[in-house]
């Protein structure tokens, strides 16, 4: 057993957990935080992808205990963050999502490659894109909705330093 | 789906892990970015009881010039490297690298370090890092030691690490402005392990001329005809229908398990052709 103490949605968490716990099963299971969804848990399909100290990474992968002191963002987290408010809008109009289930890992990527600025091109936001496998949508609404978000949020910040 | 039952360590120094690592006489096992070892350790294909986390080690993100070399710590992630947090001295290889690797995800997390000890064939940096002539650089409890990475990875998903000993980082060239390299890689998605690896780096004032194949069978493998070919000096000359046809062909045989007629065969000769075309070019 081992005890953590991390920030979770910018609220402190501690608990003490089985060593052996993901951050994923963490978040799901003793956080009851259930945005964050498993499918593969290897690593392959980016459903469970979160933010840790504002990096996207696996949460299937990771071992809860090794996030202890650090900062963890999940898509619940981001009620008040102004470009996945304008992502959301975006998936919404381009039908980025039919049944769902990667949405949460999709958003949390998109959002950390429009800041990185990786939407240059499709090509580079599909194989940006290619860690997060969708089954049912089909990426053209998710590629259209990236490139559309991209857009909206860079004509923004056009706006805002006027 | 998760590992078995484990304890979890967390260290901040070298020291400190490869005492904890002796300790345990060797059932430990190190975790950095875990993005292979947690995987396995949830299939089941590894158990350990022990993990001793080092990625809080600060030493183990260090870069620096040494004796006319660069060190990269064995800690820096993928993404440090693709984004350019680290110098680049091989004139943007280990960049182009670094950005192919599996997913961004992955990439925050998994290491230098860790894809060397992993020592998957199919992986980049083995394959990459032999192209490059890179040295490995491992400490134990009582001394440092600096291996060529040919040496370092001996088998099919096995080093000659000893079992408490720490990889500390990888010494890469400092190429000159005159150096050239090429990196081609095939996968059926993007993002996911290689089928073949192509990597080509050339530069004379360092004497340094290698051809690579990766993800072609145990370990990645040197071509030395090819590699001997591209050191000649007339290589802008070469004939890519006959000559080096004719030496990639029993570079394969050589080094690979696959008939000539075989699909892998066929895949890595038009790979290793490529890489060569590229190099060619700049």
């Amino acid at each position: 057993m081992s005890s953590i103490s991390i920030q979770v949605n910018n609220q402190p968490f501690q608990s003490e957990i089985d060593d052996r716990m993901t951050l994923a099963d963490l978040l799901r299971n003793n956080m009851n935080l259930t945005g964050t969804h498993l499918a593969c848990e290897l690593g392959v399909c980016g459903s469970c992808t979160v933010l840790v100290n504002d990096e996207p990474i696996r949460s299937c992968i990771t071992l809860a205990a090794s996030v202890s002191g650090m900062s963890v963002q999940t898509i619940e987290g981001f009620e008040d963050d102004d470009k996945m408010k304008v992502i959301r809008e975006c998936f919404s109009e381009e039908h980025g999502l039919q049944c769902g289930f990667c949405t949460p890992g999709m958003l949390i990527t998109v959002r950390d490659m429009i800041i990185r600025e990786k939407c240059k091109t499709e090509s580079q936001i599909r194989k940006e894109l290619s860690g997060n496998l969708c089954r049912c949508t089909g990426y053209s609404g998710i590629v259209k909705a990236t490139q559309l978000a991209n857009q909206r949020l860079n004509n923004l910040e056009v706006i805002k330093s006027r | 789906m998760k590992s078995g039952k484990v304890n979890y360590h967390s260290v901040h120094s070298m020291d400190d892990a490869i005492a904890l690592s002796q300790a345990h006489e060797g059932n430990a096992k190190y975790i950095a970015g875990g993005q292979s070892l947690m995987p396995m350790m949830s299939l089941r294909l590894i158990f350990s009881e022990e993990v001793i986390d080092i990625s809080k080690i600060p030493d183990l993100k260090k870069c620096f010039s040494m004796k006319g070399h660069f060190f990269i710590g064995a800690g820096v992630t993928h993404a440090m490297i693709e984004d350019g947090k680290v110098e680049d001295t091989t004139n943007g290889y280990i960049q182009y690298v670094a950005e192919g690797i599996a997913y961004r995800g992955v990439r925050n997390k998994g290491t230098i370090g860790g894809s060397i000890v992993n020592a998957d064939p199919a992986a980049d940096w083995p394959t990459a890092l032999l192209a490059l002539g890179a040295r490995v650089l491992i400490k134990n409890h009582s001394n440092e030691i600096e291996i060529p990475i040919g040496e370092f990875q001996c088998g099919l998903m096995q080093t000659t690490l000893k079992e408490t000993d720490l990889v500390k980082g990888v010494l890469v060239p400092l190429l000159s402005k005159e150096a050239k390299w090429s990196y081609i890689k095939f996968c059926h998605k993007a993002g996911e392990f290689a089928h073949s690896i192509g990597a080509i780096v050339i530069d004379p004032s360092l004497g340094l001329f290698n051809a690579v194949l990766g993800a072609a069978g145990d370990k990645p493998v040197l071509l030395p005809r090819l590699s001997t070919y591209l050191s000649s000096a007339d290589i802008k000359n070469v004939n890519l229908d006959k000559e080096l046809n004719e030496l990639l062909e029993a570079d394969l045989l050589e080094n690979t398990f696959h008939l000539p007629s075989s699909y892998e065969f066929n895949l890595h000769r038009s790979i290793v052709k490529k890489a060569v075309m590229e190099v060619l070019k700049k």
